[in-house]
């Protein structure tokens, strides 16, 4: 094949390499079609914020992403490898999605740390078991990561015993052990007291400021509107409006997207 | 005092007891009990395991023939399964061995308990297991899955230790059970200790001592069982803070 020709049509033009790619994506629970064709691409660096009201598709959206839950039609691409799927959207090839996982971190509203490992454990799981990194690498960096979101000298503590903001926060560090290409946010604070949402949206700041790819389901206005670089409104399982936070929060065009932002405020 | 002794047999029953007489075949017996115990456990465990994967994730067939399985053990009294098994174990090895050429096989009956145990506990263990499996947060789970391991790396290093708290303490009444049940083998004239202790007690008369020893070693061995598996709770529990202290 042509080089040239490879290059010239290649994605490297657009300076920013493409990190998700969502097309024409259905999702239908039985007879409840809960995404209608939903098309999104994230580059890296970007963040990218999802709302919308409860119900419209939003979870399912980030978890078909990383085949949680599995689509009914559509193409996913990550990273520029399509996912191969089946006729009926479960993925043909179980290497190739667990491939995949490994490099879409995800962080749960309700944290879903191991219970049965401490701290320390729980971010050298996948690092050690999946990505067979040596052991002695893998406690040193998660060492650091958990200081970082402000965890060191937790490391010995099981889930248990600390805060959900704690928890989040070891999720996140737990996230970042696997050097994602991209982390999955769902409502990462929609199960913390209103006190302890502030800790956990500083780490999450902290890493968009460092240039992480993200997808950020969230009901958080405002934090949104700050760390977001590209906002979609998601309703009834379609993409109502997208744009920059500017636009979609400033100027909506809709009058569903005005009707739930002047909800939400 | 000496005739409160005596009343009671004590001297004989100290003689009778001696580890060289009848005493040493109680304790023979009772180490074999505990063999086939300890073999139809671990036997009902794995067999416990897969029934209760199967259970919950197999296909249509698998689960039908899982749940004969259950409900017929769990129906049938014990001692009529043990009869059963035993006598159906032993034909069909006797019929292969005769079809391969060989003579009638003498049954070793350690393994027949084991296998005859085994089974009956594999019953109870696959629906103990089941309900641990069930009652772990499908959160972990997912996070696991989310993270790019593989469906068997899931069951070993989240699925399974998180469901040993659920586990524990049905698995240690499956315990006691089986040693409890290496009794009914008496019937297929095993030397487990119920079985050395008849004998002991018919050849001398001596009913009320052997009995009282053998009563006396199935308690010790539920007390060491009780400890042992309380230190094995409080392991599978780590990590969850107490019911009692942590009430706030
Ligand atoms: N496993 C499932 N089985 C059946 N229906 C489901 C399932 N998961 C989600 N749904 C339905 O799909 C729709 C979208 O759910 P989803 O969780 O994606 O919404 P959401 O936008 O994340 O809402 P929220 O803000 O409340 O989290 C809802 O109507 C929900 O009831
Ligand atoms: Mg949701």
């Amino acid at each position: 094949m042509d080089t040239a020709a490879a290059a010239a049509s290649s994605p490297e033009t657009d300076t920013r390499r493409e990190a998700i790619r969502v097309e024409d994506l259905h999702k239908s629970f039985g007879n409840l079609e809960v995404l209608k064709g939903v098309d999104l691409t994230a580059h890296q660096g970007d963040v990218v914020a999802i709302i919308g009201g409860s119900g419209s598709g939003k979870s399912t959206m980030l978890r078909c992403i990383n085949f949680l839950e599995t689509p009914s039609s559509g193409k996913i691409v990550i990273g520029g490898e399509e996912v191969v799927m089946r006729g009926d959207g479960s993925p043909a090839n179980q290497k190739q999605i667990e491939r995949i996982r490994t490099k879409l971190a995800m962080v749960f509203q309700q944290f879903n740390l191991w219970t049965h490992r401490t701290l320390l454990e729980n971010v050298i799981e996948v690092p050690v078991h999946v990505l067979k990194v040596p052991k002695a690498e893998a406690i040193a960096r998660a060492h650091e990561l958990l200081n970082r979101v402000g965890l060191g000298g937790k490391e010995d503590t099981y889930p248990a015993y600390l805060s959900g903001g704690q928890q989040q926060r070891a999720a996140i560090a737990r996230a970042l052990a696997v050097d994602p290409s991209a982390m999955l946010f769902d409502e990462p604070t929609s199960a913390l007291d209103p006190e302890l949402v502030g800790e956990v949206l500083t780490v999450i700041r902290d890493l968009a400021a460092e240039g992480r790819t993200m997808l950020l389901v969230t009901h958080e206005m405002k934090f949104a509107r700050e760390v977001a670089n590209h906002v979609v409104y998601l309703y009834q399982g379609r993409i109502e409006e997208q744009g920059p936070p500017a636009e979609v929060f400033g100027n909506p065009q809709s009058d569903r997207l005005k009707q739930f932002l002047s909800s939400v405020a | 005092m000496t005739g409160l002794f005596e009343l009671l047999g004590l001297g004989a029953s100290a003689e009778l007891l001696s580890l060289s007489g009848w005493g040493g075949n109680l304790l023979r017996g009772l180490a074999n009990s505990l063999q086939i115990a300890f073999g139809a456990f671990g036997l009902g465990l794995v067999i416990g395991l897969f029934g209760a994967y199967g259970k919950l994730y197999g296909g249509k067939v698998t689960r039908d023939l899982l749940a004969i399985y259950t409900t017929v053990i769990r129906a049938v009294p014990e001692l009529v399964l043990i009869l059963i098994l035993y006598y159906v174990g032993s034909d069909i090895i006797n019929k292969i061995s005769e079809a391969m050429g060989g003579g009638r096989v003498e049954i070793n009956g350690v393994a027949a308990g084991i296998w005859v145990l085994g089974v009956v506990q594999g019953a109870y263990a696959t629906e103990v297991l089941r309900g641990a499996i069930k009652a772990v947060p499908v959160g972990q789970i997912e996070a696991a899955k989310s993270y790019g391991m593989p469906a068997f790396m899931i069951m070993r290093r989240v699925t399974i230790p998180a469901m040993m708290s659920f586990a524990v303490p049905g698995l240690a009444n499956l315990w006691l059970i089986a040693t409890k049940d290496t009794a009914l083998l008496a019937v297929v004239g095993f030397n487990e200790l119920t079985l050395e202790t008849r004998q002991a007690a018919s050849s001398t008369r001596a009913y009320f001592t052997f009995f009282l020893a053998a009563g006396f070693l199935y308690l010790m061995v539920t007390l060491c069982s009780g400890a042992v598996f309380a230190r094995v709770e409080k392991w599978a529990r780590r990590g969850q803070p107490s019911l009692k202290g942590g009430a706030r």
